[in-house]
């Protein structure tokens, strides 16, 4: 066990997968400067600046894993990565398929996401729903430095494709890079979960599975289900709830894709009452696919979500009041039946 | 050089006062944690923003990249508006919906941008609306030189020339991409590039807002008179670096506690087992200097190449000063009242959420 930040954790893990496979690579925008503890282990060779041309060195990374790489590209923050959508949709996506299974894409896009730091609606996006939404793309966001890890190795060393989301509030990085976290005049701490920027990490590395969801807080009366972020804040809204008699249990998604079908059943099962909390749009995405599993699974359910509704403002407050925060979480669950 | 027809000195210079002094206000209020995330100041565009207004009327378009504060200032977008948005308040400009890597004036008209490269075809589209509706009108597109890399941006400059559109291409060349040396990550020559589009191309030191009115003057009315787009050039330092609170900046202005904070993990790194050879982690470090270095040459140069310094040389110094004063005045007026609209608020104006 040792104590890691969440973005030291993601760059330690990377580092061990890199020790191990000689076809590990990284690139993307200003990797060199930001990973500079990669760099100077491995060389200019294996981490590589790009230019700010998404489409192109996202698409490369699908083709050199294609011709026996193990690329994990970094599009520096997830709303950049629909400059290239085509790359995820129309090539990685598709190709094991039109391939009959016989090509197998070892490609990890890395990416920050998240919001909370107040940097405006066009770099503080998830969109883990719609990239969950197509074939072979694997989404996963964790909320602690040791999924971090754990994610990181498991996404380095599989054959498919994943998307691994940093939660730019979890990440000392991106705080320090985006949200001007050097200036002693300003004060995330009230924002940021601490359980989420830094933990124990353990050493070996313990690979997290893919599509596989974690209970973070028993709980009988309503399930919290979640991943990023919504996490922490779900923990806070079960506190909050349990001094009303109202007994949550929390449960951290960890992946979008594959779904935990059967960690979601279980819990709603047992609650019959059930908030979904996304920092995603509230259309077409996570929140309602939770609503068709427990559908499917046929599970009677009073069901409620916290999400994103429309554009994410730049203001601080305006944007609070936009994100699924603890007091938008602890009026759905304890609005219902 | 004498100066060029129909530039005004005192006018282009006012302009440029006017937008050093509106973002120095706000670069302070950022390093006071005034603003919240990230804030990427105009310093140092003064003279190729100035020297293109100038040119600009009525209602031509304007395609702004995240350095847009400063046109929008020299345009005459209400100075307090503008800082109120940026301060995230309701008041502001966008309603407090925008901040500053996007902020939207439609009655210039001029749109923000942070995606880079978009600039390009919003003007392109800009320009075409511009060409059946309203003949004569320009569209500009402001865009930094690591923004010839994106795709959208090339194909915008191969469709304003496959249909002849009155669109001008501002390329601000400050020489590095976010943190990375854009010679590092770029190939050919870049006016070699537009060029080969067929673009009518030009090039200016933006440190002199005479050349680039002259440069900008020539192409803006070729393509008012619908004789197709254009590509200018403009050389500039940016001395903030990337964005308030750059890395690099920091390294420079403060090398023994910046080391301090690197120091540790890469020396560890360096030292860690497994990864590269000796020579791959000598050739990494040799990068990294070689990045500092590079940073610090520029950053020595810009004061030499201070657009504001070299302007005020073209008019006598009591009409500079007089200039000067009346626009601090006003300056300093709008930044109080943005201060005051959001100086009560704590970590950003957030009352809850999150592990204390």
């Amino acid at each position: 066990m040792t104590i890691m930040e969440y973005g030291q954790a993601v760059d330690f893990a990377v580092g061990e997968a890199m020790a191990e496979d000689d076809r590990v690579v990284t690139w993307g925008e200003d990797v060199k400067l930001i990973h500079r503890d990669l760099l100077v282990r491995f060389g200019p060779e294996r981490v590589r600046d790009t230019p700010i041309s998404e489409s192109a060195f996202l698409y490369a990374g699908i083709g050199a894993a294609m011709a026996g790489l193990r690329p994990v590209v970094e599009i520096m923050l997830i709303d950049f990565l629909p400059v290239a959508w085509s790359g995820i949709v129309n090539a990685a996506s598709k190709f094991r398929d039109f391939s009959g299974g016989r090509w197998e894409i070892p490609l990890v896009v890395r990416a920050g996401c998240g919001g909370w730091y107040t940097d405006g609606g066009q770099h503080e996006q998830v969109l883990w729903g719609q990239l969950a939404a197509y074939p072979n793309i694997n989404v996963v966001c964790p909320s602690t430095p040791a999924d971090a890890a754990g994610l990181m190795l498991t996404a380095v060393e599989t054959d498919e494709v994943v998307v691994f989301l940093e939660h730019q509030l979890l990440s000392e990085q991106w705080i320090d890079y985006l949200a001007g976290g050097s200036r002693s005049t300003v004060d995330f701490d009230r924002l940021i979960p601490a359980d989420g920027a830094q933990g124990e990490v353990p050493l070996p590395l313990e690979r997290v599975p893919l599509g596989r969801a974690a209970v973070r807080r028993e709980g009988s009366d309503v399930a919290l289900i979640s991943l990023g972020v919504g996490v922490h804040r779900c923990i806070e809204a079960a506190q909050v709830l349990g001094g009303s008699g109202i007994d949550a249990s929390v449960l951290d998604l960890r992946s979008v894709s594959p779904l935990d079908r059967d960690a979601v059943v279980d819990q709603v099962r047992k609650t019959r009452r059930v908030v979904v909390v996304d920092e995603d749009y509230v259309r077409g995405g996570l929140t309602g696919e939770i609503a068709a599993v427990l559908l499917e699974a046929d599970v009677a359910a009073a069901y409620a979500r916290v999400a994103v509704e429309g554009t994410i403002p730049f203001a601080p407050h305006l944007e609070y009041a936009a994100l699924p925060n603890v007091e938008r979480i602890v009026a759905a669950a304890a609005g219902l039946e | 050089m004498a100066l060029p027809k129909g530039l005004d000195p005192a006018s282009a210079y006012r302009t440029m006062v006017r937008m050093r002094l509106v973002e120095e206000a706000l670069t302070q209020a950022w390093a006071d944690g005034l603003v919240p995330g990230e804030y990427h100041s105009g310093i140092g565009e003064e003279g190729i923003n100035a020297g293109i207004l100038a040119h600009l009327s009525g209602r031509d378009s304007m395609a702004l990249d995240h350095r847009n504060t400063s046109p929008l200032v020299g345009r005459g977008t209400d100075i307090t508006k503008i800082m109120l948005e940026v301060l995230g308040s309701e008041e502001g400009l966008n309603l407090g919906k925008a901040g500053h890597m996007h902020l939207m004036d439609p009655e210039l008209p001029a749109a923000s941008d942070g995606i880079v490269g978009a600039s390009g075809p919003l003007a392109v589209g800009a320009a075409v609306a511009n060409q059946r509706l309203n003949p004569g009108r320009v569209a500009v597109a402001f865009h930094g030189e690591a923004a010839m890399n994106q795709g959208m941006l090339m194909e915008s400059y191969n469709l304003a020339v496959a249909w002849g559109l009155p669109v001008i291409f501002v390329c601000k060349d400050n020489k590095w991409s976010i943190t990375t040396y854009s010679a590092e990550v770029t190939g050919g020559d870049l006016t070699d590039r537009a060029k080969a589009f067929g673009l009518r191309v030009r090039r200016a030191s933006g440190d002199r807002v005479e050349d680039v009115y002259a440069a900008a003057g020539d192409l803006i009315r070729r393509a008012r008179s619908g004789a197709g787009p254009g590509f200018l050039h403009v050389s500039c330092h940016r001395p903030a670096g990337h964005f308030e609170g750059d890395p690099i900046v920091r390294l420079l202005k403060n090398p023994r506690g910046q080391a301090a904070e690197w120091g540790p993990s890469i020396a560890d790194s360096v030292r860690a087992q497994g990864g590269g050879s000796r020579s791959e982690r000598a050739a990494a470090l040799t990068d990294l200097t070689k990045r500092g270095a590079r940073a610090a040459r520029d950053y020595t140069l810009r004061s030499r190449m201070d657009p504001i310094r070299r302007g005020r040389r073209l008019l006598d110094p009591a009409s500079a000063d007089r200039i000067e004063a009346m626009e601090a005045a006003e300056v300093e007026t709008a930044i109080t009242v943005a201060r005051e609209a959001v100086d009560q608020r704590a970590t950003f104006g957030a009352t809850g959420g999150g592990a204390r």
